[in-house]
């Protein structure tokens, strides 16, 4: 369902400056993620990826830049604006630990943001959502009136995806999302954004270290690095990319095995 | 090009048509679903309706729609579900959508499961009492375990840990100080002044300088002292003790082979104790000098006729039995602000749970002990 409708970009990003007191964390950024697409983004610890997603979804205020979601600016303007709203349903957060509330049931954390929107909305059928939720994001139907402090960190993701995708957003935010999974797990996690993106047409904007799901299910990725977006492009353009971190995250020996077993997967 | 969900139905013997049209997604949707309930078979209330029924469905149309999200969907499917209907025309990823949501149909529970209220009622009664018998017991264990600490570090001295005891000495002591002098003052000044009210009526205003010496240096420059200290301290040590515990930073500790007895209770447990006597009395004087104020300016008093009566009327016995309880009541508190930190183990909301149980324990054992010392100080003769 990538329909292209006015724009093909879902995020654009120019010249974004983050800063916290003297530490500039981000001098720069410019970053376009177009519809419909999984994009990758990379770099060292402390290069600030989770703070460009915080400034993306407006979390965390630039110093100076500009950003647009679907075309709507997200710089300017207080968080409670009609417009910023309207673009809050259409993107889904997964952040790192989850971050569900931990005095709802699993169920009840998907049905917040569906209460908090459509307030209208028939209360079975708002059950029934949050049921099939659970169940499509690979669940089982025990998991649905357990506490988050009941699950495993594994569970606890898979929960916070299906709050994420509650309101059937266009755009999705992961961070880190298989950080702490067995590689089974993270795996069958990849496998579930792809499949995700494949039937909703969603738009990931995802954070990572797992050099498996860069190569699993990224369109492109982003490389950040030196406070600035050093290069975007498929895992093949960036392998022939003269940058050294680059060169480094790629073909040192963790890259290496990761490009092998793509390579194998491939195959079979 | 941009249309809300809407539906139109055809009835027809063995070839109703239910056509949609438009977008079907959560935003769109609009009273789609309420409207398809009126034609029945989504009622939930049970009532009927006099509307036209859908009596069977036998086609679902999906030619005129633009857009489907998961909502959208899940409604086709309930219709073709319920009423073993086909699908006809769809975009091809509307029909890959639909058989995602086939497969992801399941009945999940939503809510945790609740008892009726009867049985939910003694349930609760019994859990409450069996957590009050567990909490005896495990502050007595928690006494034990402390007690073993202190054991230990007598046998091995190195162990103690000055730097942390002295720390929490600023802590509780020092930092309190201005709150706790500020706090005595006012309440001598309140006590001066409806003590002379009272005392008026009989010509005694003298006897309110008594009265507030008395009562601030025996009882409440003490009690109201480790109700400050309770709220303050005990209060910080459990949530402390529990957010650590949350974070695993005791456990760490534990397998580094720091005991967190030794390092994180005792020196509180320590400083508490140590710093009550300190700051009781202080609030005791400073409740005195608050009185003196009082009397000063409005029975005329001069301060040193009021210093002179104060040393004439409270007895020694009353600022002994004032140091004597203030050490105990900040053991307790220190003990039970720490034993609530530690009993912490599930989620964020517990610490916040096990705070409140520190602050409300240890006040209440405070007065209960403080009854107790009351009678056994009158028992001596110290009256």
């Amino acid at each position: 369902m990538i329909i292209p409708e006015e724009h093909d970009i879902a995020i654009r990003i120019r010249g974004l400056v983050n800063a916290f007191g003297d530490q500039v964390v981000h001098d720069g950024i410019d970053l376009d993620v177009k519809r419909g697409e999984i994009l990758g983004v990379v770099g060292g610890s402390g290069t600030g990826k989770s703070v460009l997603m915080r400034s993306i979804i407006g979390l965390q205020k630039p110093v100076s830049g500009d950003i647009e979601v679907f075309g709507q600016d997200m710089t300017g303007g207080s968080e409670n604006d009609a417009e910023a709203l309207d673009i809050r349903r259409r993107w889904g957060v997964l952040f790192q630990a989850g971050a569900l509330f931990s005095t709802l049931t699993v169920a009840e954390n998907i049905q917040v943001p569906l209460r908090e929107f459509y307030p209208g909305l028939d209360p079975a059928l708002r059950d029934e959502i949050a049921s099939y939720k659970v169940t499509l994001v690979g669940l089982p139907a025990e998991a649905g009136p357990k506490y988050p402090a009941e699950l495993s960190g594994g569970m606890r993701k898979r929960a916070g995806l299906a709050r994420a995708l509650s309101l059937d957003p266009a755009l999705l935010f992961l961070d880190e999302p298989t950080a702490g999974l067995d590689p089974i797990g993270a795996a069958a996690f990849d496998e579930l954004i792809l499949d995700l993106r494949d039937t909703l047409g969603l738009t990931v904007f995802l954070i990572t270290h797992d050099l498996d799901t860069l190569h699993a299910i990224c369109d492109r990725i982003a490389v950040l690095a030196d406070k600035k977006i050093v290069a975007v492009g498929t895992i093949d353009e960036l392998t022939h990319l003269d940058q050294p971190w680059i060169q480094e995250y790629f073909n040192g020996p963790r890259g290496r095995a990761a490009i092998d077993s793509a390579a194998r997967s491939g195959q079979d | 090009m941009n249309r809300g969900a809407d539906f139109t139905y055809e009835p027809g013997d063995g070839k109703a048509i239910i056509r949609f049209s438009g977008r079907l997604t959560l935003a769109r949707m609009g009273d789609l679903p309420q409207r398809l309930a009126s034609l029945g078979g989504y009622d939930h209330e049970g009532d009927a309706h006099d509307d036209e029924k859908i009596a069977s469905v036998s086609v679902i149309d999906l030619n005129e729609v633009e857009r489907v999200d998961t909502v959208g969907a899940w409604i086709i499917h309930r219709i073709k579900r319920d009423y073993g209907a086909r699908i006809e025309g769809g975009k091809p990823d509307v029909v890959k959508l639909l058989n995602e949501i086939e497969k992801a149909d399941q009945k999940v529970q939503i809510h945790p499961d609740t008892n009726n209220t009867f049985t939910e009622m003694l349930a609760t009664a019994g859990h409450a009492t069996r957590a009050a018998g567990a909490s005896v017991i495990g502050m007595v264990g928690f006494f034990g375990a402390m007690m073993v600490g202190i054991g230990g570090i007598i046998r091995n001295p190195r162990r103690f840990r000055l730097n942390a005891v002295v720390q929490r000495f600023e802590v509780v002591g020092i930092n309190a100080l201005a709150i706790i002098g500020l706090m005595s003052f006012l309440i001598g000044i309140v006590i001066a002044q409806q003590g002379a009210t009272q005392l008026e009526q009989f010509g005694m205003e003298v006897f309110t300088i008594n009265l507030v010496g008395r009562s601030s240096m025996r009882e409440l420059g003490v009690l109201m002292t480790a109700i400050m200290v309770a709220g303050r301290s005990g209060s910080a040590f459990a949530a402390q003790l529990g957010t650590m515990k949350l974070t695993e930073e005791i456990d760490a500790m534990r397998t580094i082979g720091v005991s967190p007895i030794e390092a994180l209770v005792l020196p509180r447990v320590l400083a508490t104790t140590i710093m009550m006597p300190l700051l009781g009395f202080y609030a005791g004087v400073m409740a005195v000098i608050g009185g003196m104020i009082f009397v000063w300016a409005g029975l005329d008093i001069p301060p040193i006729t009021y210093l002179q009566r104060i040393r004439e009327v409270v007895p020694m016995t009353d600022v002994m039995i004032g140091l004597i309880k203030a050490p105990v009541f900040g053991f307790i508190i220190g003990l039970t602000g720490c034993y609530q930190g530690m009993q912490v183990e599930a989620n964020a909301e517990e610490v916040g749970l096990r705070t409140t149980s520190a602050v409300v324990q240890g006040i209440f054992m405070v007065i209960v002990l403080d009854a107790i010392f009351a009678v056994f100080f009158t028992g001596l003769g110290w009256k």
